[in-house]
């Protein structure tokens, strides 16, 4: 059990990532200022995978259907009837919470290799359905969010989220407030409950949990996470296309989380971040970067089995949350 | 005395094996009731169908005057019935006091209060003798100290009615001396419905008796009895009285 001490290290530790990142502003090339932005945008995305994959234990590989979700929510109704900022990324998060409780409610009843299965189907459904629709979705082509529509008024003020500061310090507080919900919510009752399932769901159930509940509130929670992160993809970076729907959006997250430590809260961002840039470079040099991928994925699993955050938890840092 | 759980021709079919065939049975409040009987007798699938692990073929069951035969596992959990795993089932990673916090956060109305969680928490571990422990991971303790664990994750749950599943299978004698004084313990504000093959444990804390064959109940009654009747013997192949002598 965590003491006191612990707590502050805690919340000393994460307040520390985000003032880096904050800081970070001000010091970045203009390259790697936007490949930042859109990499919290995409570790949020990993956090919301994380909290069902990680704690949960339910490994799922529909999670792109959720993101898309959130990303569908927020573009088509700006897109098409004109909705402004705030409300578009309200209507994403609207979108992920219906579509994670209907998937929850039914893959829920499965587990294992079938819970991977069901919702991976339902998330090629819900890829083809964005594909039937191209007429409002213009399909893999994609919709292009006008930078005017792209602005949120606050009095007299205009805050363009096309602006490159802006765009860096509000994927900066959406990856906040995710950080520490995450960290509230491993930390909390529900939490170590959840925890509990993925130990040993049984057992959890004679303890007189209801599993069930416990595991459609997580589904739950990382649906709208990983939708918030798809609104505010829209939304940041003006562009809404199937290809965010397609089964490669639902492994991604699971490989961001593998490398930086399932089960960790900063893993995510770390595992999102190494990956980014490892594709990014090495595309440069060969077409064949899933080639680097693959190798350090193997490496990952010889001396890191835990990615990088578990394998320092376990060895050395152990009141890492 | 109306009694805390009783049963009426359940039964449980695994294909076209019978693993409890039409069983009556009636559990006083407050008694310490042993099941005993061969292997694949039926009983760990008797107090499954009785804790909502399994649900029956046919049958209903009844605790406290409510019928439950329906009833999720964990709201037969919250109505006051603990069962402690036979095969032993701690949270390994997680340590003892984890383990045991758990129930103990679900039971307090107050359970976001740190204080109240740990104190209940410790209490249990305490009476199992493993607050020395707290901190240990669980995979990491003995054997007999998972065993104890399992118990007190049972206790924290303040059962009213706390099921053992063969809890002293891989204790050493001293080990099951100290056990069968816990069992005593409990039992002054719980009642106890335990599966033992040790017919020591049994005969020295059960006051009646319950022996399983082939998935009925083949008989009924005090230690003495039971080490009287010649159909126990049998199906036990002399071991009652070897164990009793």
């Amino acid at each position: 059990m965590s003491g006191d001490g612990t707590t502050t290290k805690v919340y000393a530790l994460h307040g520390a990532v985000i003032a880096v990142l904050v800081a970070l502003n001000f010091v970045l090339p203009e390259y790697h200022h936007g490949v930042l932005a859109r990499v919290l945008v995409l570790a949020v995305f990993a956090m919301g995978y994380n909290l069902l994959f990680g704690y949960v234990g339910l490994l799922s590989l529909g999670h792109a259907m959720f993101f898309s979700a959130g990303l569908y929510g927020a573009g088509l109704p700006l897109y098409h009837l004109g909705w402004g900022v705030v409300p578009a990324f309200a209507g994403g998060i609207g979108a992920g919470f219906t579509v994670s409780l209907f998937i929850g409610l039914l893959a829920l009843r499965t587990s294992g290799v079938a819970f991977m299965i069901v919702t991976m189907m339902f998330a090629q459904v819900f890829y083809l359905t964005t594909l039937y629709f191209g007429e409002w979705t213009r399909g893999d082509e994609g919709l292009v969010l006008q930078q005017h529509t792209r602005r949120i008024a606050l009095g007299s003020e205009t805050l363009d989220l096309t602006n490159p500061a802006t765009r860096y310090l509000m994927a900066v507080a959406l990856f906040a407030a995710t950080l520490f919900a995450t960290l509230a919510i491993v930390r909390s009752r529900h939490g170590r409950v959840l925890v509990a399932i993925r130990e040993n769901e049984e057992r959890t159930k004679m303890l007189g949990y209801d599993t069930f509940a416990n595991k459609l509130a997580a589904v739950v929670t990382s649906g709208v996470i990983c939708a918030a992160a798809g609104a505010a993809y829209a939304l940041l970076f003006g562009y809404v296309g199937s290809t965010f729907a397609s089964v490669q959006y639902s492994i991604l997250p699971l490989l961001w989380v593998l490398l930086g430590g399932a089960a960790t809260t900063l893993g995510p961002l770390l595992g999102t971040l190494f990956m980014y840039y490892v594709v990014d470079i090495t595309s440069g040099y060969t077409s064949a970067y899933m080639l680097v991928v693959g190798a350090m994925l193997i490496l990952l699993v010889l001396w890191f089995r835990k990615g990088v955050l578990g394998t320092v938890r376990e060895r050395w840092l152990r009141w890492l949350p | 005395m109306t009694a805390l759980l009783t049963t009426k021709g359940l039964s449980r079919h695994f294909g076209g094996l019978r693993a409890v065939d039409n069983v009556d049975f009636s559990l006083e409040p407050g008694e310490i009731r042993a099941v005993i009987g061969p292997n694949g007798a039926g009983k760990t699938t008797f107090v499954s169908l009785v804790c909502g692990r399994y649900a029956p073929s046919s049958g209903r069951i009844v605790f406290d005057g409510e019928d439950i035969t329906d009833m999720p596992a964990h709201l037969r959990v919250r109505r006051g019935i603990a069962y402690t795993f036979q095969i032993t089932s701690v949270f390994a990673n997680l340590s003892a006091y984890e383990n045991v916090a758990l129930p103990v956060q679900r039971t307090l109305t107050d359970g976001r209060s740190r204080r109240a969680v740990r104190q209940s928490a410790m209490e249990a571990l305490e009476r199992v003798g493993l607050a020395s422990r707290a901190h240990e991971q669980a995979g990491a303790l003995a054997y007999g100290h998972q065993r104890l664990l399992e118990v007190a994750m049972g206790l924290a749950l303040k059962p009213r009615l706390l099921i053992l599943d063969e809890p002293t299978q891989g204790l050493s004698d001293s080990e099951i001396e100290n056990f069968i004084a816990l069992v005593r313990e409990i039992a002054s504000d719980a009642t106890v419905l335990l599966i033992e093959h040790n017919m020591q444990v049994v005969m020295e804390l059960a006051r009646r008796i319950t022996v399983f064959d082939a998935g009925k109940i083949l008989a009924e009654g005090s230690p003495a009895e039971i080490r009287a009747n010649t159909a126990v013997q049998e199906a036990y192949l002399g071991t009652v009285q070897e164990a009793g002598a």
